[in-house]
């Protein structure tokens, strides 16, 4: 563990330089401990595949004494109760097709697969959510099957729909908003990843797992997707 | 009590002092792109630190006052009128029911802050009114819209009393070719001794591509021996090192995580300063200890309490 200052009122907390499930389990309990036991002088904590970024109140504290309570914090044992998220799985359903799927004819050419292999592979792993960024509540997900794992798109789309399911080599997302993006579009869900009105706000946070589930266009439609937004 | 947007101008936002506590889920803080000037106008009129305000790029901006107030501008010089008296920057100004408030075009700077006495009525989202209109948050309608004609921008009843200045040593002067300190870190050891020198002893230039969200700088080209590094958080005042070696110091409106290599990242004053220059604008950087940064916070923030106000 390295904790290195940043700014006058930011330090970053590397747990690993690699992105593997151990270091992000590391990472996910980082984020319980300072959370739990820092809550008076942190402002914001930005947690992504190796790293935590912490934020802190200056006119609290200074960088010596968090780093001096970073290393304890980090330096305890999570309790088993304090790990809510540990076995939390979200099943996402997804309508996989090309009228919604708008890459999904390239990703069959590019791993030389027919679509329901694609999707069966898409939907047959368990994933992890490394770090949510780019925009909010747009979560990284790791990892696809090397058989799909289809590089990002060469030209960008200016607007990616809402809900769109996207793969890029190894990782695989949900575009909460619309947005540019060049990750290439196997399907669509008609869940909200984000809702500024609810409690929690984002569907998912680091360390959640994620699973797929592929629904045909009727349940697409009875769960609100929508097709018009292109 | 409010005043009517007559003309929105380039680019009119509510700020308050940023969004704080949502980056775990990919919401930026948005926020005041100059805070030394958006603190000293709260203090001016004795605000709330974080009342909300209207900072106002470039200009351009016509407001009608539909009550008797005092404002406060600060930072950049947009060569403001009240009616048809000018309305010089860093001081309060008197404002009566009927009053227009015009700014025209910069004369030094980029941004100025415009604060009224007791503060603006906005929409909190997520805690905060700082308008971020590619997420959607903040600004009077909570939707992250900036200011638009025919805007009702309602605040609180406040006195039309103060008559206050800020003293002329806590005035930066935005014309002066900038020289900025940078703490080191991040992925700063991937960078060989001889691009560091290079960045630390290059003039660059700010380049067209100036937002909210980034200043791409134009100079000697820095590369690291990193073509891209696992995402991780970006700091505000970050300086990022693409490809091309051209550097891109991350503001207010930043994307929370990113791949690019960092050689390090300015202090959050020295973003501020950054901030107020525009296209073609020169800076320059220095290699500062986080404690110095540290240290004129403190200092910063020890004026902005206990310095004596000028009368205006």
């Amino acid at each position: 563990m390295k904790i290195e200052a940043i700014n006058e009122n930011t330090c970053i907390v590397y747990l690993g330089d690699e992105i593997h499930e151990a270091i992000a389990e590391k990472v996910k309990q980082a984020v319980v401990s300072i959370r739990r036991s820092m809550a008076d002088v942190v402002l914001d904590l930005v947690p992504s595949y190796t790293s935590v970024m912490v934020c802190f109140d200056l006119t609290k504290t200074d960088r010596f004494a968090m780093a001096s309570r970073l290393r304890q914090a980090l330096g305890e044992p999570v309790a088993e109760s304090e790990q809510p998220g540990t076995a939390r799985t979200i099943e996402l359903p997804v309508y996989y097709a090309p009228e919604v799927g708008l890459d999904l004819d390239d990703v069959c050419q590019a791993s030389g697969l027919p679509m329901e292999d694609v999707v069966n592979l898409h939907t047959g792993c368990e994933y992890r959510v490394y770090a949510i960024g780019f925009s909010p509540g747009f979560a990284y997900l790791g990892s696809t099957d090397d058989r799909i794992a289809v590089p990002r798109k060469s030209t960008p789309r200016l607007k990616v729909p809402t809900g769109s399911v996207g793969i890029a080599g190894t990782q695989t997302a949900i575009y909460p908003s619309s947005t540019p993006g060049g990750w290439q579009i196997v399907g669509r869900t008609p869940s909200k990843m984000i809702d500024w009105n609810s409690e929690s706000l984002a569907l998912m946070q680091v360390g959640d797992r994620v699973r797929f589930r592929s629904i045909d266009r009727q349940e697409y439609i009875d769960l609100g997707g929508t097709f018009d937004e292109l | 009590m409010s005043f009517e947007v007559l003309n929105p101008g380039m680019l009119a936002l509510l700020q308050d002092t940023g969004r704080v506590g949502y980056q775990h889920i990919g919401v930026t803080t948005g926020g005041p792109m100059d805070e030394h000037a958006f603190l000293w106008a709260n203090r001016l009129l004795d605000n709330a630190l974080d009342a909300p305000q209207l900072e106002i790029t470039f200009g351009k901006l016509s407001l009608l006052a539909h009550a008797d107030t005092c404002i406060a501008i600060t930072g950049a010089d947009l060569g403001a009128r009240i009616n048809d008296r000018q309305a010089p920057p860093w001081r309060t100004h008197r404002i009566r029911r009927g009053d227009r408030i015009d700014f025209n075009t910069p004369v030094a700077g980029l941004r100025a802050y415009l604060a009224v006495a007791g503060g603006f009525q906005p929409t909190f989202k997520l805690g905060s009114c700082a308008t971020v209109s590619r997420e959607g948050l903040g600004g009077f309608d909570g939707q992250g819209k900036k200011l638009a004609k025919g805007d009702k921008l309602p605040f609180n009843p406040g006195t039309d009393e103060i008559a206050a200045a800020v003293p002329p040593e806590d005035i930066p002067d935005y014309r002066q070719s900038l020289r900025l300190g940078v703490i080191p870190g991040y992925q700063y050891p991937h960078f060989t001794p001889i691009a560091r020198a290079r960045f630390f002893s290059s003039a660059y230039e700010v380049s067209q591509n100036i937002d909210r969200m980034g200043y791409r700088l134009t100079g000697d080209a820095v590369h690291s021996e990193l073509d891209g590094i696992i995402s991780e958080g970006i700091a505000y005042g970050a300086i990022q090192i693409p490809a091309d070696g051209q550097p891109i110091v991350l503001m207010k409106d930043r994307q929370t995580i990113g791949g690019y290599p960092k050689i390090g990242s300015l202090s959050a004053l020295g973003a501020g300063q950054l901030a107020q220059r525009g296209p073609g604008a020169s800076v320059s950087f220095y290699a500062m200890d986080v404690g110095e940064a540290e240290a004129l916070r403190m200092i910063f923030q020890h004026r902005l309490k206990t310095a004596t106000l000028l009368a205006a």
